[in-house]
């Protein structure tokens, strides 16, 4: 899986050519490693006037012990105080040397679109301040909870300006937005510490919305954040071999036990990888009739229930519709998303998802743009969002969630298999210039995961490296 | 054994121009320069003859033959030869510091009355010899014989005779005052046009101060000057903005306006119970009420070198049982214009308040039409030591010719010190 080009405009004469001629110019994106810090710099810190979430996000920045920087503001000062963040003060006005690995802004005070001038004066002092692989998050109302309809326009306006943004970083930067609905302020810190950390190396102008949890943690600084999922088990299907296996890698690192699924013509693959994760197989062709009962069944009586369900399984029959076979396209619908609706159905009917059970299922890109050749593939992936979408309120009444990932031109086997050409065209055609990784799309996945992000439901969230293709 | 505290009573003070370095007082001396702010102090309060309780003062740079700088200057002038006197030093909070020391023992009652005073001069500065060379005149000394003195001098190489100039550098990080303060101002993000502005109010005040005939009683003219030489009555915002930055390099926004310069003077303050003054028949100002000092750790911590007046005052004012606010007059010293803001910018920071000072909420807000009213050391000039009976007397006389009130003294020190008071007068 080696990105020969990324390797050429890495060294001096590469670089300068590629600077020379225009060409893209990835660079080599901070990944996550354990024990590391959440955000490998300095954190600015800002707010429109009358913003109801200062707080809230000062308690997080607090808590992942960046070094943090604001104006002289009292809101914001008395913010920090309160969230006993020690606090260092920016001037824009005082020129300094200061750079920043994250500028993070609470534009939830900006309720009409005059007051979006806001933006502009806190981001463009400080945005080519942002450091390689930076982190840009901007947290808003969801203007579906906005007081009137020119907050909500201006609020939804947030999305036009993170994506350009994203655009505009460069260097492995990425911008995001997050909509905190009313009463979910207290939620906001699994997906405030995802965004800035490098677990979302290739997540880039996206929109997540986080409302209230129904289990939301009194001191969310006393979790094992290392081990969010220690004690918990988790079910991975399609996990012997590429995504599917760096899923079931993370959520082990996370302290999960893992029940690996797939079909038995993999199962030394999956056996294998499951000895090295002290994790557990279950062969299991996932289009039986009987799929549901069957994993039901193993799951209670191996493992007493499931707390979180990764629906990765997926295959590809790439064909134009017109040569598509009956065959090709039930196949495809089958495997990605009726069984997936069946698995759920069981899962959830048994009682074996347990209370504040997650699930996750992988989407695509192609789900949202479309592909030529792939009518069926496109379907089946524009079907696990609706599924998504519809079953959030339903799992919600349970206690559960239900989010989606949509990973984008991610570094795999099947990748690397496809013609120059169009591999050039997907590695590029997104605001990092480069592939992701099978580690990004598990961290997202792992982000849902987490007992501590019960405020996230019914989200899809892109791991494209903010791709252009369907955006 | 049981004491009552006495009130320790400000009486008046007398200092002489400050002059900048290397021009009209190049030729005096630390103890000439005391001298004559003590004279004018006996002369204007008949002190003539007077055996007083004390006399406490000092320099921050000092020859090594000025030993007893004070008690040489008590014999020189015509108080009682049976004045006790000694030194004192603080760096810059020299001068506040000997106004404590003399008003805690009026206070206790051990004096009557005593004489706090300052003194430095950057133009008769001590050059000492290279350490080097140093330890061989030592050793030569020790030498018995001429073939031993003659060993011991061929030792000498001429880089060693080279002398060593004080520098306004701290020893402990080999930066200059100015050069901490950068880091300082540019940390709380104090913009250029703030420390300008704030400086051409000191020019302003205190040139007003000298029209309306302010300064006629607090100070006496010596060597022909008779106005604080550094005075700039015309200096605007607009004059202070296009001169170039001498600290914190070139984007620095401290320059050589909105910095003190090095200066020479001096400065006296009579201090005294109330039974003395009333005695004597002499006014009392105010009185010194309450004072406080404080270091911050500006080497292994992370604080400002002129940081500790902004952790002195809200100790101070939690003793006083003071809020910031309820204080009438506010007299910082103005080392730089960057360090006032710097300190007021704390002290407006609840994040400060609670991650330094462990308060829940800021200290407060310093109304500017009440700081410095009477100019500041960027005006004035700032002879070290002499900076303390200048704020202590302008002081006293601003709060007493006002009907009365509480005013604040802070003064930053090198070393990364803070001496802070407040004075209280009940008016006329």
């Amino acid at each position: 899986m080696s990105d020969l080009y990324t390797q050429l405009v890495n060294n001096p004469i590469g670089k300068l050519v590629a600077s020379n001629v225009g060409l893209p110019q990835p660079v080599k994106l901070d990944r996550w490693s354990p024990y590391a810090s959440v955000v490998d710099g300095q954190a600015l810190f800002g707010a429109a006037p009358g913003g109801r979430l200062l707080t809230a996000i000062a308690k997080v920045l607090a808590m992942v012990e960046v070094s943090t920087s604001t104006s002289l503001r009292t809101d914001l000062r008395e913010a920090c105080a309160a969230a006993d963040l020690d606090a260092a003060v920016f001037n824009p006005e005082a020129p300094g040397e200061q750079r920043f690995k994250a500028l993070v802004y609470d534009a939830s005070g900006i309720k009409s679109s005059e007051q979006l001038a806001e933006l502009r004066a806190f981001f463009g002092p400080s945005i080519r301040r942002v450091q390689p692989s930076g982190r840009v998050l901007v947290v808003g109302t969801p203007p579906e909870n906005a007081g009137s309809p020119k907050e909500a326009a201006a609020q939804r306006a947030l999305e036009g300006f993170v994506r350009s943004l994203g655009k505009e970083l460069r260097y492995g930067a990425t911008a995001q937005l997050v909509y905190v609905a009313p009463g979910a302020e207290d939620d906001i810190t699994s997906t405030l510490r995802f965004l800035l950390a490098p677990k979302s190396a290739y997540v880039s102008g996206q929109v997540l919305r986080v409302t209230p949890a129904p289990d939301t943690p009194e001191n969310p600084g006393a979790l094992d954040w290392d081990l969010p999922l220690a004690g918990k088990v988790a079910l991975v299907t399609g996990a012997s071999r590429g995504i599917g296996a760096a899923i079931a890698t993370v959520l082990a690192r996370d302290g999960a036990h893992v029940v690996g699924l797939d079909v038995p013509a993999l199962g030394d693959d999956l056996r294998d990888l499951m000895d090295e994760l002290d994790g557990s197989a279950f062969e299991l062709d996932i289009t039986d009739v009987d799929a549901g009962e069957q994993l039901v069944t193993h799951l209670t009586a191996a493992h007493g229930g499931v707390d979180v369900v990764v629906h990765n399984a997926g295959i590809t029959r790439d064909k134009t519709l017109g040569r598509m076979s009956a065959d090709q396209w039930d196949l495809v619908i089958g495997i990605n998303l009726t069984a997936e609706e069946r698995l759920n159905d069981a899962l959830l009917e048994a009682g074996t998802l347990r209370k504040g059970g997650r699930i996750v299922c992988v989407s695509s890109m192609n789900g949202i743009a479309g592909a030529a050749g792939q009518t069926n593939y496109a379907t089946s992936k524009a079907g696990v969002i609706g599924m998504v979408e519809a079953m959030a309120p339903v799992v919600a009444k349970q206690g559960h969630t239900i989010n989606a990932v949509a990973p984008g031109f991610i570094e795999t086997a099947m990748t690397a298999a496809m013609p120059i050409g169009p591999r050039e065209a997907g590695r590029r055609m997104n605001s990092v210039s480069q592939g992701g990784l099978p580690v990004d799309v598990a961290e997202a996945i792992a982000f849902f995961a987490k007992p501590v992000s019960g405020g996230l439901n019914g989200n899809v969230l892109r791991v494209c490296g903010q791709s252009l293709l369907g955006a | 054994m049981t004491q009552k505290l006495r009130r320790a009573a400000i009486v008046g003070g007398n200092r002489i121009p400050f002059a900048r370095s290397n021009s009209t007082y190049a030729e005096a001396s630390n103890q000439d320069m005391l001298a004559a702010a003590l004279e004018g102090l006996v002369s204007r309060y008949g002190l003539e003859g007077e055996r007083l309780g004390e006399v406490v003062a000092g320099a921050v740079l000092k020859h090594s033959r000025d030993r007893d700088l004070t008690r040489e200057t008590v014999l020189g002038s015509r108080l009682s030869p049976e004045t006790p006197a000694y030194d004192v030093q603080q760096a810059c909070g020299t001068g506040l510091e000997a106004a404590i020391l003399v008003a805690n023992k009026v206070a206790l009652g051990q004096i009557d009355v005593g004489i706090a005073g300052g003194v430095d001069t950057t133009s008769d500065a001590p050059i000492s010899v290279n350490d080097d060379l140093r330890r061989i005149l030592i050793d030569l000394n020790r030498q018995k014989t001429n073939a031993g003195r003659l060993r011991t001098l061929a030792g000498v190489r001429p880089g060693q005779l080279v002398p060593d100039f004080p520098r306004n550098a701290e020893p402990r990080t080999g930066l200059s005052m100015g050069e901490h303060q950068a880091i300082t101002a540019a940390r709380w993000g104090i913009t250029r046009a703030a420390q300008d502005e704030l400086t051409a109010a000191s020019h302003t005040n205190l040139a007003a101060a000298y029209d309306r005939g302010f300064m006629n009683d607090l100070m006496q003219p010596y060597l022909g000057q008779e106005r604080d030489q550094n005075l700039r009555p015309d200096s605007t915002v607009e004059k202070l903005a296009k001169l170039k930055p001498v600290f914190g390099g070139p984007d620095g926004t401290m320059t050589a306006g909105n910095s003190t310069p090095l200066s020479d003077g001096a400065s006296t303050v009579l201090i005294a119970s109330e039974e003395w003054a009333k005695e004597k028949g002499l006014p009392v100002l105010a009185y010194l009420s309450h004072a406080e000092t404080a270091a911050v750790d500006y080497v292994g911590g992370d604080e400002g070198l002129l940081m500790a007046p902004a952790y002195a005052v809200p100790r101070m004012l939690a003793r006083a049982g003071l809020t910031l606010e309820e204080l009438d007059l506010y007299e910082l010293h103005e080392a730089f214009a960057a360090q006032v803001l710097t300190t007021l910018a704390a002290w407006e920071d609840p994040v400060f308040a609670r991650e330094k000072l462990g308060l829940d909420a800021a200290v407060g807000t310093v109304d500017r039409t009440k700081l410095n009213v009477n100019g500041g050391s960027l005006a004035a000039g700032h002879p070290f030591a002499a900076t303390g009976g200048r704020i202590v007397a302008s002081l006293a006389k601003e709060l007493h010719a006002r009907g009365g009130g509480k005013g604040l003294i802070s003064v930053c020190a090198a070393g990364g010190q803070g001496v802070v008071a407040i004075l209280e007068s009940e008016g006329v």
